[in-house]
């Protein structure tokens, strides 16, 4: 698969009209000049060769060089990514923790005003534009009532703790910085609401709709007969089977949520691998795009499998099917 | 002679077509009861009249061809200007209903394009299967392990900014749905006894597919292309709000809110209005899908 990926790229990579080495060399280089840049970049050779090189480059860390920051892209990607992972987790940890509890809610009061108003809201979260809503969001509450901070990850005024783990919560709670923890806090609410409504909206749509099915069956009619408590019922006997499609929605979202950074950092001026590829992309810079990519599918596969781990844990019927 | 005999083949063929009207109404009477459905019948239909009208109903159609008005931009929403006017004083109410017809065609041509690579790749994949079979599905899921955004991303990085290029790249990142969807529903008709029974008098695998196992393939396709009209549009708005997509003066929505952007908070209406755009239009075509699965594939509601 990790393979796939990186065939993938290399083929995008090729698709980028006109010669590469000239564009490279710059509009002044003469004939010699472009010459001299395709053998340094072995871009004479035949393309298995150079698909076999850049895979090699890749597994030891050479994801080449921005032409924007003048970094190697592994040091960018290093910096950016965690920013990333923290406005992802975030948003994934506010999408789970409400949409399940609302969509059982929504299940079990079926067709009352609850299960109206979390509809609403589940439809309108997959169709609402999510840069839109984001900029509109700055608009009310960052503006207009002066609630919230603009963008970016700490105020100006604030000084980032030296970094341990490269995780800005993190870091500032083991260093015991608390005013910028708040700080970080802060600057995060936007960009995490903005990224997790469409999630938010399809697990809870999902979950609904699974609790709904269980709540019909058969054991759960006899559990509520012995007079298990109704709560007891619906938590613990009907969650965990309805979970198992909810869990696939997790996975799935999880992806999106890679992707919709790109538009919600640009929005939030959040410095992650969003805001990192979208800026490249812009100035045509390629191999960052390139790499961006390939660390968001490869973070897609790990999820994939921890979602697919998980369903053991879940359901039975998996475990014993894999032992 | 007889004067009936107009008329007859007419009876004839109600007669004949009976008990497929009274599932067309039985549907219609499924639909009409949803409201969301109707919501979502109605919003789609409404977008697409301003599509198709949209030129000859806007009050300042010269304001999409980057015309210059400085005496009047930035002006707030007023009876002259319902949705205010941009920062070379355009009309924001004009742009944003022609957009309606930009973002339609880019709907269309993404959703159909990914329909026609995507339903013959899943037939051959679902119905020959064998290494061809396993190749394509291989493509195909290593395609959906990165998400469509990114990498249309970085298809439009490589191609460069641009309507087209968007519509390229987005394109190409979407025909996988359509082949897992087709591959599985192929496999599943496949071991079906009316296709068991083609095959053994000895019908062909072309008429096989084409009689027997498309049409069963049509609801979860009419469905799927329901969805994916406005999910493509959204995603198309998105890479015009990043600065890939479509340039201005083109109107489109997208683009437009990025555009004004630059003018927030003070100029609110230059973003909101298009946002309020794509927000319908998305929401109308999910709805919509959601009531034509309601009645065409009940099962496989979610």
């Amino acid at each position: 698969m990790l393979f796939g990926l990186l065939a993938l790229t290399f083929v995008i990579s090729h698709l980028v009209p006109g010669d590469p080495a000239r564009l490279a060399a710059g509009p002044d280089a003469n004939a010699a000049m472009v010459e001299t840049i395709r053998k340094e970049y072995g871009l004479d050779q035949p393309l298995p060769i150079q698909f076999q090189r850049y895979v090699r480059g890749i597994l030891t860390g050479h994801f080449g060089r921005s032409l924007r920051t003048r970094e190697d892209v592994l040091t960018d990607l290093v910096r950016y990514f965690p920013n990333t992972l923290e406005l992802v987790g975030g948003a994934m940890l506010v999408a789970v923790a409400l949409g399940v509890p609302l969509g059982i809610l929504s299940a079990v009061y079926r067709n009352t005003w609850v299960d109206h108003v979390t509809r609403v809201v589940s439809v309108s979260g997959v169709a609402v534009p999510a840069f839109w809503l984001g900029l509109m969001l700055q608009l009310a509450i960052a503006l207009h009532w002066g609630l919230l901070p603009l963008g970016g990850r700490l105020g100006l005024m604030t000084t980032p703790p030296p970094s341990i783990t490269h995780l800005l919560f993190v870091d500032t709670l083991l260093r015991g910085q608390w005013g910028s923890f708040r700080d970080a806090v802060a600057h995060a609410v936007l960009p995490v609401v903005t990224l997790c409504f469409p999630a938010l909206a399809s697990i809870m749509r999902v979950n609904r709709a699974e609790m709904i099915e269980t709540l019909k069956q058969d054991y759960i009619v006899n559990a509520r007969a012995q007079g298990i408590p109704d709560w007891r019922v619906v938590c613990r006997y009907a969650l965990k089977n309805a979970m198992i499609p909810t869990l696939t929605m997790i996975g799935l979202r999880y992806g999106w949520m890679l992707g919709s950074t790109i538009l919600v950092e640009s929005v939030f001026d959040w410095p992650g691998i969003g805001l990192y590829a979208v800026n490249s992309a812009l100035s045509s810079d390629f191999q960052p795009v390139m790499g961006v990519t390939l660390l968001i599918g490869l973070n897609f596969m790990v999820a994939n499998l921890l979602v697919d781990l998980a369903y053991g844990w879940l359901d039975p019927r998996v475990r014993q099917a894999a032992t | 002679m007889d004067r009936a005999l107009p008329l007859r083949p007419l009876t004839v063929w109600l007669e004949e077509h009976e008990s497929a009207r009274r599932e067309l109404r039985l549907y219609a009477r499924i639909f009409a009861r949803s409201a969301s459905s109707m919501l979502g019948l109605a919003l789609v239909a409404a977008f697409l009249l301003l599509a198709a009208v949209g030129p000859f109903i806007v009050p300042y159609p010269e304001d999409a061809r980057g015309t210059v008005h400085l005496d009047r931009k930035l002006e707030a929403p007023s009876a002259r200007h319902w949705f205010g006017t941009d920062e070379v004083g355009n009309d924001v109410y004009t742009q944003v209903i022609l957009g309606a017809r930009v973002s339609l065609k880019v709907g269309l041509i993404i959703t159909l394009v990914a329909a026609l690579i995507g339903v013959p790749l899943g037939v051959i994949a679902g119905y020959l299967g064998g290494v061809v079979g396993e190749t394509i599905m291989r493509v195909t899921d290593l395609f959906l392990s990165v998400p469509g955004l990114v990498l249309a991303l970085a298809i439009v990085g490589a191609l460069g900014p641009g309507i087209v290029n968007a519509m390229i790249a987005l394109s190409l990142v979407w025909w996988p749905g359509y082949v897992r969807l087709v591959q599985g529903k192929t496999l599943a008709l496949r071991s079906e006894v009316f296709v068991e029974a083609a095959r053994a008098v000895g019908t062909g695998r072309l008429r096989i597919v084409f009689v027997h196992i498309l049409p069963n393939c049509l609801s979860p396709i009419t469905v799927k292309t329901s969805m994916d009209m406005g999910l493509a549009i959204l995603a198309a708005a998105s890479l015009g709000f990043i600065g890939l997509g479509a340039q201005p003066p083109t109107p489109e929505w997208g683009a437009m809110i990025s555009h004004g952007r630059n003018y927030l908070p003070t100029w609110w209406w230059y973003s909101a209005f298009p946002g309020l755009f794509i927000y319908l239009t998305v929401l109308g075509f999910n709805l919509l899908g959601d009531g034509l699965r309601d009645i065409l594939d009940p099962k496989s509601r979610g």
